[in-house]
């Protein structure tokens, strides 16, 4: 039975790290199914957590945290637009920028306004996100196998956890059955085509962007509201590259990007939980190891050893009328 | 990095467009001190004098430079083949193995002049061997070199985390650092340089490895425009396809400039561990090679441009210290910030200014831009 509980507590924080992740990767694939690469998702998570835990100290609630989280993410992701769109900048370059000024100004601003080291002031109960609890969650908590898992783990989360594994069905559901999902696809793939049936391809790749900035926003709330009561400095620690790894590794499918995204977190709750005691079998694994793991997968991935990642087409490249 | 749209005189294309876009950057970082309470004029005081006002401010400017002239050159020659190199930062760090590796074993022995060109090869060559696996992936598989280099900086901090932690740390030390060097493998330091200008310095860690990386500079000049090999780099990063058609290997010369420049970016270390720090501590290159991009994209690929960045990196490194000591409301990390603006504006947006600046050039002498007056107009 302790091993059933520990089982359970495992996959309870493999959900809970396994959030933000999901929601970088899903903000990632609106981007890249548009042809857009955007390596700024650590960046604009970042200014998300701090526009998001500020906001919501200052007026002491978390939908405003929340709606600020979003704004501020999609302002940065307008930027990266204004630059690889409009000005057919170099996408990377631009991403790189995004993740310096959101690293920097995050902290300079939050030190300006809260003096706390770059902290903002911790959330009190009704500025964050609670817990929901599932109706007769307590009832049934007893009961073996089903009660812990009805409890622990579909029970008692926030509502923004449920909202990301929404978005999983959603974005399926927009990317292969509208006609802007269609279209997304096609300007990641073929802008020219687009361009011919008379679609404005920037103002699709700009509402790409958009959808990224909400979801990065989302993410990035999720991390200092829900994860932690308050924003601390550099505080997304590189999830926004290991989601898009989970990208690459789901092969930039909404499905797939759960299930890399869930196997990605629970290595992150693997390690925190093994902390140096033995596996069976394998013994001792260093929790170095099991933190490089994802990146390792990703780069034997890319090598095209487990099937072969396929980037959209068009991705990267700035789109030309005249050619 | 990417075909310029508008064409403009040469000296308004290395001078006058860089210029724009650094001032720019800095008019925002500007706002962003005042929205932070502060006078920017003021801070840029501060910044400038904290720089260049003392002879150890000069020391510590130079200092980080090194630095900064390392990681720039090894981004530049990347890009040169097209070939955008994030992964400067790991393969700085894993160069510094190969140097904890050689004093840790030498340093009780010989003396610094035989350990310092052993540990320059070592550093090297950890750091080729870094850039080394993701180029033959980029090669050889396909895979996209940026995300490789980005999954590789993460495996070496992991890696470094695990030795530092581990292996390298001296029995009953508690930081994760190894053990400092002894003088076998301290560099010399330049400061009489500096005091010939009759200026004071008190302790700075300006070394001999400034030198190495102006020769390095010049060595990377050669390299690209007066040899064979960077012809084929230029040629490969301006057109693959042209290059193929030349008859030049793809795998080659994508492994080549990626050992080169993973090589420079190990060299890097030296200037930190062996100038300074006397040991391999963990994060000791702390960004460095994210820099290296802004002072690569700043020196527009160009050594003599990217000595020049690394020396105004430099200041903004030594300078903002001051800045934060100064002005308690800015932290270094405004310099971050600045890193982020100049990318921004320098790199990805180095366009923007162009074509207002073409339609300037036109308006005054249409011949300057490459076009012909038709009738007296600017066509």
């Amino acid at each position: 039975m302790d091993s059933f509980n520990a089982v359970i507590q495992v996959l309870d924080s493999t959900i809970r790290l396994s959030v933000p992740l999901l929601l970088a990767c899903l903000a990632g694939l609106y981007s890249e199914r548009a042809g857009i690469f955007d390596i700024g998702l650590e960046g604009k998570m970042l200014v998300g957590a701090f526009a998001g835990a500020s906001a919501a100290a200052v007026f002491h609630s978390a939908l405003i945290g929340l709606g600020t989280a979003v704004l501020i993410s999609v302002a940065f992701a307008l930027v990266h637009g204004f630059a690889s769109i409009t000005h057919r900048g170099n996408q990377i370059v631009s991403g790189v920028a995004i993740n310096f000024i959101a690293a920097g100004s995050t902290i300079i601003l939050g030190q300006a306004w809260f003096s706390q080291g770059g902290r903002t002031p911790a959330l009190q109960p009704g500025e964050r996100f609670e817990a929901i609890i599932w109706p007769g969650a307590d009832a049934i908590k007893d009961v073996p196998v089903i009660g812990p898992i009805y409890a622990e783990l579909i029970s008692g989360h926030s509502i923004l956890v449920y909202f990301a594994f929404a978005m999983v069905p959603f974005t399926w559901w927009v990317l292969f059955r509208t006609r802007f999902g269609l279209r997304m696809r096609a300007v990641g793939e073929n802008p020219a085509a687009v361009d011919t049936a008379g679609i404005s391809v920037a103002w699709l790749r700009y509402r790409a962007l958009i959808c990224t900035g909400i979801l990065t926003g989302v993410a990035g709330a999720y991390l200092s509201m829900v994860q932690n009561g308050g924003f601390v400095k550099d505080m997304t620690a590189g999830k926004g590259y290991i989601a898009l790894a989970a990208l690459i590794f789901a092969k930039w499918k909404p499905v797939n990007a759960m299930f890399a995204c869930l196997l990605f977190g629970f290595l992150d709750a693997a390690s925190i939980r093994l902390q140096g005691s033995p596996l069976p079998l394998v013994g001792k694994v260093p929790a170095q190891l099991m933190q490089a793991l994802p990146y390792v997968l990703t780069v034997i991935l890319l090598a095209g050893f487990i099937g072969k990642a396929v980037p959209p087409r068009a991705g990267g490249v700035p789109y030309v009328k005249e050619r | 990095m990417s075909t310029p749209y508008a064409k403009l005189p040469a000296w308004a294309d290395y001078g006058l467009i860089p210029l724009i876009n650094l001032s720019v950057a800095f008019i925002v970082a500007g706002f962003v001190v005042m929205l932070v309470g502060e006078n920017p004029f003021r801070a840029a005081v501060i910044l400038v004098e904290g720089a260049f006002g003392k002879g150890t401010g000069i020391a510590f400017t130079l200092f980080y430079a090194t630095t900064f002239i390392f990681t720039g050159l090894s981004v530049a020659v990347a890009a040169h083949c097209s070939l955008f190199n994030i992964g400067t930062e790991g393969q700085a760090y894993i160069g510094g193995l190969g140097i904890a590796l050689v004093c840790l074993s030498l340093d009780s022995v010989l003396p610094w002049w035989v350990i310092f060109p052993i540990a320059i090869v070592a550093a090297a060559a950890f750091g080729a061997a870094w850039g080394f696996i993701p180029a033959y992936l980029q090669a050889k598989r396909g895979s996209h070199i940026v995300i490789t280099t980005i999954m590789f900086n993460f495996i070496a901090a992991s890696v470094m985390v695990y030795l530092l932690v581990g292996p390298l740390k001296p029995a009953g030390s508690q930081a994760p650092q190894t053990r400092n060097f002894l003088s076998g493998a301290e560099l010399p330091k330049l400061n009489w340089m500096i005091e010939l200008f009759g200026a004071k310095i008190r302790s700075a860690p300006l070394n001999i490895c400034f030198l190495l990386a102006l020769v390095m500079a010049f060595l990377v000049w050669l390299l690209i425009w007066r040899t064979r090999l960077g012809y084929e780099m230029r040629t490969y990063g301006h057109s693959s396809k042209a290059a193929r058609y030349a008859g030049i290997s793809e795998t080659r010369i994508i492994i080549t400039a990626m050992m080169i420049s993973g090589a420079l970016a190990g060299m890097m270390a030296l200037n930190p561990v062996m100038g300074d720090q006397h040991n391999v501590a963990i994060d000791f290159v702390s960004g460095a090679g994210f820099v290296g991009i802004a002072v690569a994209l700043m020196g527009r690929l160009h050594p003599v441009g990217i000595v020049l960045a690394a020396i105004l990196f430099g200041m903004l490194y030594q300078g903002g210290a001051e800045l934060a000591f100064e002005m308690p409301a800015i932290s270094r990390d405004m310099i971050v910030i600045i890193q982020g603006l100049v990318i921004l504006f320098a790199g990805a947006l180095e366009h923007m200014f162009r074509p207002y600046i073409q339609a300037l050039f036109a308006s005054v002498s249409p011949k300057s831009v490459g076009m012909q007056a038709v009738n007296g107009k600017g066509a």
